[in-house]
């Protein structure tokens, strides 16, 4: 395993009896290998796809969406099969379902119970993603949320928060940006930023 | 109506969005693993991954972080089933 | 499946002690059936250690809290007829 240090943290995560969350993690790893319960292949194996994982898979499927019609509404219809026709791994969950931005909605995703994310298509979700504060705001105040990262809607734009409380995971279709008729497909992917399919952002303007 | 400390939409906060960001540390992807792992074994499913979480004392849940909230499931749930006697993980 | 795209439905306000994913700032809420998901095993009795059949029908529901609208996806059993 690689090394990481995550000097980010303020403090030694504990998770129980004063021992380290890391100490607690790792004992518990080789107490399951020991019993048999699970190998260490299997486990290296599922982190491997953990950290294959990038919003650059769904950024994909966007900028498809943008320059083929025809597959933005197949995208629409359903996101695993579009993915899978790009060839792309929609992940183990039962159902993604891409939601388009326009003129007079603007999508934003939540999970207010825990944390629920596409994440095969888009990566690890981010912290703040995950967090009490977005959680609980992201459904009575979302447009304060929204200024918070910088986004103003227009007032007669909807603003329509989807807060996936079970099997369904939402993958947010941003806007394209007006002045990228020149831009292939490849270089439109690259404006495609993460939380613009969270729903937080707007895709990135071309330099 | 009472809610679960988990249950947050909508939860009085003033608190604002901390944006920075962190690259998940080597112990928090095992910890996601292991889930997942389990999991595809037939040996803890999302759902009971879940309620473990919720069942944390309410300040517990507010202080851990999200992965620390993770173990403490694993844990609880396979201590339930047996899997884990209570404790071994502490020996 | 027992609702309709459309269909103004109330999330049941009731009590429920244990594991269940309908919030509670949901709870008591008027919306309408904005789309008919799959059927999914309960979690309710899944995270239990139960299989958790019979699948039960997901909706996505509309409601307007404030200046903005929510859809959350809600199991049939939470759900009552409000027409």
């Amino acid at each position: 395993m690689s090394e990481h240090h995550d000097h980010d943290h303020p403090h030694e995560p504990i998770a129980g009896d004063g021992v380290p969350a890391a100490a607690r993690a790792q004992a518990l790893e080789e107490l399951l290998v020991e019993k048999g319960i699970v190998s260490r292949t299997e486990v290296r194996e599922e982190i491997d796809w953990l950290v294959s994982r990038s919003p650059a898979d769904g950024a994909r499927l966007v900028a498809r969406a943008w320059v083929d019609p025809e597959f933005k509404q197949r995208l629409l219809a359903d996101a695993r099969e579009a993915a899978l026709e790009l060839g792309l791994d929609p992940g183990p969950s039962p159902v993604v379902l891409a939601v388009e931005n326009t003129e007079a909605v603007h999508h934003m995703v939540v999970c207010t119970l825990c944390s629920c994310y596409p994440r095969a298509l888009l990566g690890p979700p981010p912290d703040w993603y995950k967090s009490l504060p977005y959680r609980s705001r992201a459904v009575s105040d979302p447009r304060g949320v929204l200024t918070e990262f910088g986004v103003e809607l227009d007032e007669d734009v909807e603003l329509r928060v989807l807060d996936s409380t079970a099997n369904i995971r939402y993958l947010v279709v941003p806007r394209r940006p007006s002045g990228t008729e020149e831009l292939d497909e490849e270089e439109l992917a690259a404006l495609v930023t993460r939380d613009s399919m969270i729903g937080v952002s707007r895709p990135a303007v071309p330099a | 109506m009472d809610r679960a400390v988990h249950d947050r939409g909508g939860w009085p906060t003033d608190a604002p969005i901390d944006r920075s960001e962190h690259d998940l540390a080597d112990w928090e992807l095992l910890t996601d693993a292991l889930a997942h792992v389990l999991a595809g074994k037939g040996l803890m499913n999302v759902d009971e991954l879940r309620r473990g979480i919720e069942s944390m004392p309410p300040d517990e849940y507010e202080q851990a972080s999200y992965y620390e909230r993770w173990l403490y499931s694993i844990e609880t749930i396979l201590t339930e089933k047996g899997v884990l006697a209570p404790g071994e993980l502490n020996a | 499946m027992t609702y309709r795209v459309g269909q103004r439905v109330r999330i049941a306000a009731r009590p429920h002690e244990g594991h269940h994913r309908t919030p509670a700032y949901c709870k008591g809420k008027t919306g309408r059936i904005e789309r008919i998901h799959a059927s999914f095993p309960n979690p309710e009795t899944r995270a239990y250690g139960e299989d958790g059949l019979p699948e039960q029908r997901l909706y996505s529901v509309g409601f307007n809290p404030g200046d903005f609208r929510v859809s959350v996806d809600i199991y049939e059993h939470w759900l009552e007829d409000a027409e």
